[in-house]
């Protein structure tokens, strides 16, 4: 134990791209949390995973695009796919739910396709998986990546914090918020662009296929044993930031991919808290 | 002048009527309930009112001082809030934030009239409780303490005793009806004519496509409309 904890404060002193993983990892499993909650409870979990699809796909024509900054064009993209798929999914629930299926799988599929078409590295699997899985990229970030990520996340925060009541309001029940003057489709769309920020930044953490576990996971967890909005999200939180620093530590020390640890990190703690709630309800 | 007037108004979906030449008005303190088989179109007609949803045609203007948005709405319950993890107090107190504007958190005074409308309704032990974890009947205060905290003066209740026992249903239309002692104008939809020709003061039936009936309880019970429903007692055939 304290051989591992030397390791790791050896890590931290000698290489600045360990202690920017570490930053860029906490911040985003932060506000990927915070909305957490909204989006389980509005049935909205499953567009988070169609998002990280298009953001795969964005992320592949950037590639292919020769782009340096590829947050330029995977941000709006994903943004504007956001957008769309709320608006479709407030006519009709089936006709939402399958141009949620057609555009998820179409984009993962066309990115696959630009990916190969337009190779730049001998390695194309290894590309493909990182994207996907995001096996490295979290401990390549530069600097300006960093200071992006804490940018968009205080963004997210800050949003969040100032809307904290009315999201409240229209996650509860849209149509009451509505009659009563609270403008409710605005914040709809409030919420589709702060997802797909959201969808984004963690790609960069988990990589596109994960995205949706660091969403999803806290929020349940956290549901499973408290009971009021507010104690839910600040649990959520809590417990998204510390798997995101558990995982990353343990990758670092063990050499395993960082998303999947940390999200394997996440199961645990869901797991911990379903049996912690069994039990809370016998008592 | 009445705090609601509805003018040949026309209510559909997708092209489709519902019910048209609909016209009525609603004055302080009248307690009225909307009566008709599933599909006559009572749920669209309330949230035409509360501007949920746009006529196909006609007008619904609000009078009497009474603004837009200072409607209290009860509306059906929806498959979300079974499991929703929120407290009593959260709920209720976001009826308060029509008010708000822009100032992202409540004031004092708001949460002070969140409290006593708990305190009104008899809920104030149950304000740290689960929403998902209350009765039926519990639930219904709940959402009945939001609406009056996002307005004092209209009511719209979308069938507010769906679902419940016949207990509790009956403490819920004698709550409605002590706020309608308190000069709460309340607009109710009810499949419980019993309970509607016992309660309101106004009765509007609708039918297939047109209203069939609208005025005072006392002519409703000696209409057709009226004696076809209420000498049966029960659901309207």
């Amino acid at each position: 134990m304290t051989e591992a904890l030397g390791r790791l404060a050896y890590y931290f002193q000698t290489f600045e791209f360990v202690r920017y993983a570490m930053v860029a990892g906490v911040l985003i499993a932060l506000c990927s949390s915070l909305l957490g909650v909204t989006l389980v409870l509005k049935r909205f979990s499953f567009i988070g995973d169609g998002l990280s699809h298009v953001a795969f796909g964005a992320t592949a024509v950037a590639a292919a695009m020769n782009l340096t900054d590829n947050i330029l064009l995977v941000l709006p993209v994903t943004i504007l796919c956001a957008v769309l798929l709320l608006r479709t999914g407030q006519n009709t629930k089936i006709k939402g739910d399958a141009s949620l299926a057609m555009i998820s799988v179409g984009a993962l599929a066309i990115g696959y396709l630009i990916m190969n078409l337009f190779a730049k590295s001998a390695n194309l699997s290894a590309d493909v998986c990182a994207t996907l899985f995001g096996s490295t990229s979290i401990l390549t970030l530069s600097p300006t990546a960093v200071w992006l990520c804490a940018g968009l996340s205080a963004l997210v925060t800050a949003v969040f914090l100032l809307f904290y009541h009315k999201i409240f309001s229209v996650t509860f029940d849209e149509d009451f918020a509505a009659a009563t003057g609270v403008r409710a489709k605005a914040y709809n769309l409030l919420l589709a662009v702060v997802i797909a920020v959201i969808i984004v930044l963690a790609m960069n953490l988990v990589g596109a296929l994960l995205v949706s576990a660091l969403v999803v996971f806290p929020a349940l967890s956290a549901m499973r044993v408290f009971k009021s909005f507010l104690s839910v999200t600040v649990c959520s939180v809590v417990m998204s930031v510390v798997c995101a620093a558990l995982g990353i530590l343990i990758s670092i020390l063990a050499g395993t991919p960082v998303g999947a640890t940390i999200v394997a990190v996440n199961i645990s703690g869901f797991l911990i808290f379903s049996a912690a709630g069994r039990i809370l309800q016998r008592s | 002048m009445p705090q609601l007037t509805c003018e040949n108004v026309t209510l559909g979906y997708e092209g489709k009527t519902v019910v048209s030449g609909l016209s009525f008005t609603v004055n302080a303190g009248d307690y009225l309930c909307i009566v008709g088989e599933n599909g006559s179109g009572k749920s669209t007609l309330m949230k035409a009112i509360v501007r949920l949803k746009a006529p196909a045609s006609g007008t619904i203007v609000t009078g009497d001082g009474l603004a837009a948005d200072e409607i209290g709405y009860l509306p059906q319950q929806t498959a979300a809030q079974k499991d929703f993890p929120a407290s009593v107090r959260e709920v209720v107190r976001s009826g308060c934030l029509n008010r708000r504007g822009w100032r992202p958190f409540y004031s004092r005074a708001e949460k002070r009239a969140a409290e006593e409308t708990l305190e009104k309704l008899g809920i104030a032990p149950l304000a740290k409780r689960c929403y998902r974890e209350l009765s039926g009947g519990q639930q219904q205060r709940a959402l009945l303490a939001r609406a009056l905290c996002a307005a004092g003066k209209i009511l719209l209740l979308d069938e507010p005793a769906a679902g419940l026992d016949t207990k509790a249903a009956a403490d819920m239309y004698a709550l409605i009806e002590q706020l309608n002692a308190e000069n709460i104008t309340v607009i109710m939809i009810s499949h419980d004519i019993a309970a509607a020709v016992k309660y309101a003061s106004h009765i509007l039936h609708l039918g297939q496509q047109r209203p069939l009936f609208s005025g005072t309880t006392a002519d409703y019970l000696k209409s057709d409309a009226g004696r076809a429903c209420a000498g049966t007692g029960g659901e309207p055939a």
